[in-house]
């Protein structure tokens, strides 16, 4: 067995995908699919902002902008963001720490696979015709009013995507404790490595309400229950609570691997090592705890009370200080550096003074007080937007250039990175800073049109024109790497020239295997070190060339996912159509009967063995194809 | 990794070993034995109550079942568990991260949020 490629037929290559468990495909399966969905959310938002591009617009109808809104933001934070970060944590995160594969290789498949059918599942509305309306929140009072199916699928979507982001973060948590390399100590893990720790940690703690939420949720549409029901003794608020123990979290899970990267970016393009990486630590691990001390401030004007009020105030602007502490040391990360001006790296400093903004309404929107006057209106909507597309996507989009040669061993056009980052930043800052003004003027968030004469329109015509720009920098992107790929200019280990962590030390694309032998790590950004003192490899092994295990791929995680979305459409039609219990009860057994046979069969994987190995090393040393 | 290796301990070595598993077993008899009185004790104190014995009211029993109980929930992690063990500090940190949370966050509910 070897990656080498070969000649293969198309459904060979779509079986070999579909029944992957090596982490690196994985990565990218994650990375096209969390692509596909911010396409599809991306349109979405295009089409709410051509809605509202004039006053008395019908563009769409009333109840279709619900629909729109609400899926817009589903699709971006679960199927979008979470999936992309996800793809970057899969891909990167092991070679960082010098481990071969992740913990569970099995259930890093069955994660992605959940994921995919989870979003399918929530799109699926779409052709139906009757599509999530109560938004992303789903507040219980609106959701149990709503009509059709719509909110079904929201409830079953998400619980199948959530049950793949709970194994992901699993995962990732074991292997980080488990796999590290030896010399790797938790003081010299990279920054991303960090991150995607305690997001990971944070999923484990945030995920499981939402599990029950949308149980509950569940019950009360399809089976008869009465959790949100107050006719009933049921208590609505209990959903916001619920959803927002999970959500604040949530918020944080998105925006730490983000911090991840821009770390990673910062200190190789400033050609220094991280400043106060303690510090940087310790931030990263307090705003992870705090997070789940918070959630009230998006219930302030529920009524809780002064008191409740007053300590969750205090709560949340006490997590600004931790970031805080985040902003200086990347400030001081590039003081004094020596700067390059790379795609990635203008992303990076892009991202400053974004988030910076982001940050500082949120702790406006934390006095409570002023959120009384905040709440529901278009200042929220450019706090979010200014955090998640100022920090999260920022990210993202300065990650697929940063880790594209690293991934698929092209390099993508610099010259077409930076008009990407032009047409989006401007975009980004043209659609979303006006809109803190719209909400100062009153606009609430969530409406399907406006009156005349209310001085809205030039606001929301310049919003909806940066909309427009950030639509050219996506297709930019895109182009890029069609191109690049059809170009296909290999790139050696090391394409930046700079890299500091193990990743940059191995071929690119590296090989199923990652390391020929397990690296022996000496410090914080171990490359570097190895660079500087001459060893021009950056690598010492801890271990001689000897046969490595490897998992076996396995198609059975696509048949477990396929249950549970069949078992979904039997819980959904069960109480209207004769054929919905079976179906439902035929598709869990379906999911049983495969983890009977995974449990059952012994796959024992199989052994690169070390001559195959010791070939690859001198293909390598001849400068021979990687 | 490849190929199994033998590895002959040496006769200190094994008595070594012999005698740590000599302790381990003592440690868990005794534990186990120490739970069971526990539970014997709960249930006469239950007992008591219902028939009416002067003193155990439901004030006194109450505090004392919950007591009781968080021993042998710390009894079971550490003894059974084998959370005393070396290597167990991150599960231990993730439990007692968890165990923060779930008091934290429905003494929340209970003191100032609910209405
Ligand atoms: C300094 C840190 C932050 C503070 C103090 C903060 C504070 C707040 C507050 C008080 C609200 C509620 C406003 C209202 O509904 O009246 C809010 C909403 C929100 N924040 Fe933040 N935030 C911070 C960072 C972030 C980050 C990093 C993200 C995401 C990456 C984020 C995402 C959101 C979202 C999505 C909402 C709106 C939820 C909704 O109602 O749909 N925030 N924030
Ligand atoms: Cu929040």
């Amino acid at each position: 067995m070897s990656s080498v490629a070969q000649k293969r037929g198309f459904g060979a290559a779509l079986w070999d995908w579909m029944t992957t468990v090596d982490h690196k495909k994985i990565g990218i399966l994650y990375l096209i699919g969390g692509g596909f969905f911010f396409v599809v959310g991306g349109i979405e938002a295009m089409i709410i902002r051509l809605q509202l591009l004039k006053p008395n617009n019908d563009l769409v109808s009333a109840g279709l902008f619900n629909d729109l809104i609400t899926m817009h933001g589903t699709t971006m934070i679960f199927l979008a963001a979470m999936p992309i970060l996800f793809g970057f944590m899969n891909y990167i995160m092991p070679l960082q720490i010098g481990a071969r594969d992740v913990a569970f290789p099995f259930i890093n498949s069955l994660g992605f696979w959940m994921f995919f059918f989870g979003g399918v599942f929530l799109n699926v509305s779409w052709l139906v015709g009757q599509v999530p309306d109560a938004g992303w929140t789903s507040y219980a009072s609106l959701s149990l009013a709503s009509t059709g199916h719509g909110i079904d699928f929201y409830a079953i979507g998400l619980q199948i995507a959530g049950g793949g982001s709970l194994m992901a973060g699993i995962n990732f948590l074991v292997t980080i404790i488990n796999m590290r390399a030896p010399g790797m100590t938790y003081m010299r893990m990279p920054l991303f490595t960090w991150t995607t720790f305690v997001a990971s940690a944070m999923i484990l703690f945030a995920f499981p309400p939402l599990t029950v939420g949308l149980f509950f949720l569940t019950f009360d549409r399809m089976f008869g229950g009465n959790f949100f029901n107050h006719t009933m003794g049921g208590n609505t608020i209990i959903w916001e609570h619920i959803f927002w123990i999970f959500g604040h979290p949530e918020v944080y899970i998105l925006i730490l691997p983000a911090f991840g990267i821009f770390s990673e970016i910062f200190s190789i393009f400033s050609r220094k090592r991280l400043f106060g990486y303690p510090a940087m630590v310790f931030a990263t691990v307090l705003i992870g705890f705090l997070g789940f001390m918070v959630w009230a401030h998006h219930m302030f004007t529920v009524g809780l009370g002064p008191t409740a009020n007053a300590i969750f105030a205090v709560a949340t602007m006490a997590i600004a200080v931790p970031t805080g502490v985040k902003i200086f040391n990347w400030l001081l990360t590039i003081w004094g550096g020596s700067i390059v001006l790379t795609t990635p790296m203008l992303y990076a400093l892009g991202f400053i003074p974004s988030f910076v903004m982001g940050g500082v309404t949120g702790v406006m929107q934390g006095a409570a007080p002023l959120d009384y006057q905040l709440h529901d209106s278009y200042f929220i909507v450019a706090h979010f937007h200014y955090v998640i597309v100022g920090g999260v996507v920022l990210a993202i989009l300065a990650g697929v250039h940063l880790y594209w040669p690293k991934m698929f061993g092209t390099m993508l056009s610099e010259t077409l990175g930076k008009i990407t980052f032009v047409f989006f930043f401007v975009g980004f800052h043209c659609t979303f800073l006006i809109q803190h003004w719209l909400g100062f003027w009153g606009m609430p968030r969530r409406v399907w049109t406006y009156m005349d004469g209310q001085g809205w329109n030039t606001a929301n015509m310049i919003s909806s024109i940066g909309a427009l720009l950030m639509a050219i920098g996506v297709i930019v992107l895109v182009v890029n790497i069609i191109m690049t790929t059809v170009k296909n200019v290999r790139v050696g280990n090391d394409p930046w020239g700079d890299g500091r962590t193990l990743e940059w030390a191995i071929p690119s694309p590296p090989p199923f295997y990652n390391f020929t032998q397990t690296p022996l790590v000496r410090g914080l950004d171990t490359v570097w070190i190895e660079k500087q003192e001459g060893n021009k490899t950056g690598l010492t092994f801890a271990e001689p060339v000897q046969d490595i295990h490897m998992p076996n791929g396995s198609i059975i995680p696509f048949f477990m996912t396929f249950g549970l979305f069949i078992a979904g459409f039997g819980a959904m039609f069960h109480q209207e159509t004769s054929w919905g219990l079976p179906l439902l009860i035929f598709g869990l057994a379906w999911t049983f009967v495969s983890m009977a046979v995974r449990s059952l069969q012994d796959d024992l994987g199989f052994h690169v063995t070390k001559q195959e190995l010791q070939r690859d090393i001198d293909n390598a040393n001849k400068g021979g194809q990687n | 990794m490849s190929e199994v290796e033998m590895y002959k301990r040496t006769p200190l070595e094994q008595d070594l070993f012999i005698r740590r598993s000599k302790e381990t077993m003592r440690g868990q008899v005794m534990m186990f034995s120490l739970m069971i009185f526990m539970t014997l004790v709960s249930f006469t104190f239950v007992v008591a109550h219902l028939q009416g014995v002067e003193g155990f009211t439901k004030y006194l029993v109450i505090p004392l079942l919950f007591l009781f109980a968080a021993v042998q929930v710390a009894l079971q992690l550490f003894y059974f568990m084998h959370m005393k063990e070396k290597g167990h500090g991150v599960p231990q940190m993730f439990m007692f991260t968890g165990a923060v949370f779930a008091f934290l966050i429905p003494l929340t509910f209970v003191t100032i949020v609910w209405w």
